[in-house]
């Protein structure tokens, strides 16, 4: 805590790098509540592809989401190496389905490149900029984006 | 805290006050005669006045005044609290709790109704006692002396002092108009200052009453050394000729009279400089007296005939405390046992009034989460222990048994948390109850017994609807006219009894009339003229009787604005059921019908029927389900392209498979390979939910899907089970209602989006 106190005083801010198929990403870690292995979804009647159903989380029936679904990559398979984001989107916690979690970031501003123009809509909706990071690209996406309240309502 | 806040404090503390008013009401109506219940009443009807005077509700304020008079007469024993002053005393608390409702929501209130209630508790309070409006008695110094002194036996009867002071005083009446002389010593306490008040603003007040004169008796002031500088010393002895009355004055000091002594006496003859002569040290007097003494009661008033007479010795031995300690001494049996009487009712106060504490329905259920998570935690710990653990005897088993106790008792704790008292539902229904005789011209008594028994907080907000119904229909249906029952030998007075009691694990509620019962022979016409049944069924009478919970049956000859509209026991019946409940009905013809309702203890768990669908493990409502079967092949029978029915006992039953209905599966399972569960769904149409097999039967924790996620459709809740595993709670209403047709599918933007 007061190592991310000391990063946000300086300007800078960290962030979770993740791994879905062959790409990275990476989410602001103050959405971020808790990372977990991968434990068995019960699946949801009429829920979109992507959700893979509600896990028991210490009580609270927590939606697992397969975010390369949901970003329109092919669907995962998991298994027991795969690992689940716990984040807050608004007042509702949701599990995020990743590959495996490989960094924590502690970034500038200025570091984050804006989002390169590319004509697919989709992409740009949820990308808020990109990081190269040691050679790797990593993208930064904003999860009230990915799961917009009115959305998820009519879900 | 700002002001909406505070205010929503007084509303709450209102609610309070008028159960505990309401409780008051009825058990005066019952023949209680205690003085503390009477003075319950009135402090109720006090408080309620006091802080709606705070926040400027002028409505409230004026009726709570004159309900408040007219109470007061009977706390003085000046009127009897019989039949006919309860009913509009109850019926006063019904419009205070209007008022107080329109107060916080807005809306209006029947004008009408409360300021005909207004004349009548005015009626009340004067008509039984026409001198005590005008009571300002002006006594005769002399002639009340001696009636002190030789009549000490009269002021030990206490509570009915009244009776022999007006005697005396009344000849003395028209002094009043001109004007009269009060000698008030006010003392304040360092309370006042506390909280706020302002001595000088207080005689400021007073001062705007009539002509007044102030002595300020700073005998008490310590030297400098010794003085606190947050106490209070000085005290005033103040002469007040106004033309408004001991009332006005008290009311002056309405918000201060707990803290400070307040000391009001008619001054004989008028002298303002009487007051001069009297011995600064003030009169002596006791406290208790200014506890029973906020409006000027009778009390009040005997006071002032007891002050007079010290007031007018006084003056008479001039600097000669002698017969004034007398005096106190004759008093002091009365008074000491009039202190005992406070000292006893405070004691029972406070036993009545266990100390509680306002928490947050969420923090509560955040901590019933919590403890629901860890009995399923240590039923997963002890399930892996006995897997590993060979010989069965180690340490571990021992303690994980100690855990195992420790949770359930916490458990049982957490949830006894949310348990309320049925108490608060079973008031209003008393209110309901007065209404609906009212309208109809029925006299009722409505019993009810039980009412400490507790259940959790949400049911007993979800009982409230289905309850009004049913009482009304009991009222105004199950009870007959009073001739008709002075016909049939019964008592004109008709009785509705409500009990609520435990019993295994579920609280039964039993609503009791005595009147003439189902008449089947008309329910059975009425459901043939409904088209409910065909005009050659053969029903038993318990069938009959249960006519009366489908949907747009009435029969009341003619509609009314209480039922007869036809929608009434059928959403009863639904309201019941949707909180997991059953609902009976016996009746015997000229004797009354008797509906029991059993319903679950908390909301918060729920009997289900665990099976499986399609590999997966869903939870299905016990009470929904009537019965379950093995469906035979021969019972299966193909309807049109995709239809299936199953025939029970020579009926058709659709066939409904739940597997597909959720999309667990693409095609139709074979019926044969599951299980049927015949379940009874809104609107009393049998479905045969087609599952694959039943695990068993559990109590499960209903926990919310919409907390996290959205409302699934077909998915009521969702529930943790024993492996930790969510599994999901069936709605079969919504299976039902999609079996017909409706979809259950709806739009799907996020699908298109992804």
């Amino acid at each position: 805590m007061t190592y991310a106190a000391k990063n946000l005083t300086t300007g800078g801010r960290e962030l979770i790098a993740f791994r879905v198929g062959d790409q990275e990403f990476c989410v602001n870690i103050m959405a971020v509540r808790e990372i977990r292995g991968w434990t068995p979804a019960t699946p949801m009647p009429h829920a979109p592809s992507y959700v893979l159903g509600v896990i028991n989380l210490r009580g609270a029936v927590l939606p697992i989401v397969d975010l390369s679904a949901r970003l329109g990559m092919k669907p995962a398979e998991p298994t027991v190496r795969h690992v689940i984001i716990v984040a807050q989107v608004k007042s509702q916690m949701v599990g995020l389905l990743v590959d495996a979690v490989s960094d924590i970031l502690t970034v500038r501003d200025e570091e984050i490149q804006p989002t390169p123009d590319i004509s697919s809509e989709f992409e740009k909706s949820f990308a808020r900029g990109v990081l190269a990071i040691e050679g790797r690209m990593i993208c930064l996406i904003e999860l009230e984006a990915v799961f917009p309240q009115e959305e998820r309502e009519a879900a | 805290m700002d002001m909406n806040e505070i205010k929503e404090i007084f509303f709450q503390e209102c609610e309070e006050q008028l159960a505990e008013l309401e409780s008051g009401l009825l058990k005066l109506n019952d023949g209680d005669r205690d003085p503390e219940t009477v003075n319950a009443v009135f402090r109720a009807v006090h408080s309620i006045k006091g802080g709606a005077g705070a926040f400027g509700l002028d409505d409230l304020v004026s009726f709570a005044h004159v309900f408040e008079t007219t109470l007061d007469c009977v706390r003085s024993n000046r009127l009897e609290p019989n039949q006919d002053v309860l009913k509009v005393m109850l019926k006063s608390a019904d419009v205070l709790a209007d008022l107080t409702n329109a107060a916080r929501d807005g809306g209006s209130v029947d004008q009408a109704r409360s300021r005909q209630l207004i004349k009548e508790l005015e009626a009340l309070a004067n008509g039984e006692l026409p001198r005590a409006s005008a009571a300002e008695p002006a006594p005769k110094a002399e002639a009340s002396v001696p009636a002190a002194v030789v009549s000490p036996p009269v002021n030990e009867e206490g509570f009915q002092p009244v009776a022999f002071s007006f005697e005396d005083f009344e000849a003395d009446e028209p002094a009043l108009i001109e004007g009269t002389c009060y000698e008030i010593v006010f003392r304040p306490k360092s309370e006042l200052y506390a909280k706020g008040n302002d001595a000088t603003l207080l005689l400021r007040d007073l001062s705007r009453l009539g002509e007044m004169s102030i002595h300020c008796d700073k005998d008490g002031l310590p030297p400098l050394d010794g003085m606190n500088p947050e106490e209070a010393y000085f005290s005033w002895k103040i002469s007040l000729k106004t033309d408004k009355g001991e009332e006005a004055i008290r009311s002056v000091f309405e918000f201060a009279e707990w803290d400070c002594d307040l000391d009001i006496a008619l001054a004989g003859g008028c002298a303002v400089d009487a007051g001069e002569e009297l011995p600064m040290q003030p009169v002596p007097f006791d406290l208790s007296m200014l506890d029973e003494a906020p409006a000027g009661s009778a009390d009040g008033e005997e006071q002032i005939a007891t002050r007079d007479r010290d007031a007018a010795v006084s003056a008479a031995e001039t600097a000669s405390n002698v017969l004034q300690m007398a005096q106190s001494s004759n008093r002091a049996p009365a008074e000491a046992q009039r202190n005992a009487a406070a000292a006893a009712a405070a004691q029972q106060a406070a036993s009545a009034a266990t100390p509680t504490i306002r928490v947050d329905l969420d923090r509560v259920d955040r901590l019933i989460n919590l403890v629901g998570e860890l009995v399923i935690n240590q039923a997963m710990l002890s399930q892996s222990v006995i897997e590993n653990d060979t010989n069965g005897t180690s340490s571990i088993n021992m303690g994980l048994e100690e855990l195992q106790q420790l949770t359930r008792e916490i458990q049982d704790s957490v949830m006894a948390i949310r348990a309320q008292p049925v108490k608060p539902v079973f008031q209003r229904m008393s209110r309901i109850v007065r209404e609906i005789a009212d309208m109809t011209g029925k006299s009722v008594r409505l019993v009810t017994e039980g009412e400490n028994t507790e259940v959790d907080k949400t049911v007993i907000d979800k009982l409230a609807e289905p309850l009004t119904h049913m009482i009304r229909n009991a009222v105004d249906h199950g009870l007959e006219t009073p001739e008709k029952r002075l016909a049939a030998g019964k008592s004109a007075e008709g009785t509705v009894r409500l009990t609520a009691k435990h019993r295994s694990g579920r609280i039964v509620i039993e609503l009791a009339d005595d009147g003439a019962g189902i008449n089947r022979e008309k329910v059975r016409q009425k459901a043939i003229d409904n088209d409910l049944i065909a005009a050659d069924a053969n029903l038993s009478d318990e069938e009959i009787d249960n006519l009366i919970f489908h949907a747009g049956f009435s029969t009341a000859d003619k509609i009314s604005d209480i039922s007869g509209r036809g929608v009434g026991m059928d959403v009863v019946k639904r309201s019941i059921q949707a909180l997991g409940g059953r609902i009976n009905i016996s009746s015997k013809p000229g004797q009354g019908s008797v509906f029991t309702m059993s319903l679950p203890l908390t909301l918060a768990v729920l009997d289900g029927m665990v099976v499986t669908v399609a590999n997966q493990t869903l939870v299905v409502p016990l009470t929904a389900i009537v019965e379950t079967l093995q469906p035979e092949a021969s019972a299966i029978h193909s309807f049109g392209a995709t239809q299936r029915l199953i025939s029970i006992r020579n009926s058709f039953c659709p066939l409904v498979d739940v597997g597909r209905i959720l999309n667990f599966r693409a095609t139709q399972a074979n019926p044969v390979e599951g299980v049927a569960l015949l379940v009874e769904s809104e609107g009393g149409g049998q479905r045969a939910l087609m599952v694959d097999a039943i695990q068993g039967q559990r109590q499960v924790v209903i926990k919310s899907l919409e907390a996290n996620y959205t409302h699934v459709p077909g998915i009521a809740a969702a529930t943790i089970l024993g492996d930790g595993r969510v599994a999901l709670i069936l709605d079969v209403d919504a299976i039902v209602a999609a079996s017909r047709g409706q979809s259950l599918k709806p739009e799907m933007s996020l699908a298109a989006a992804g």
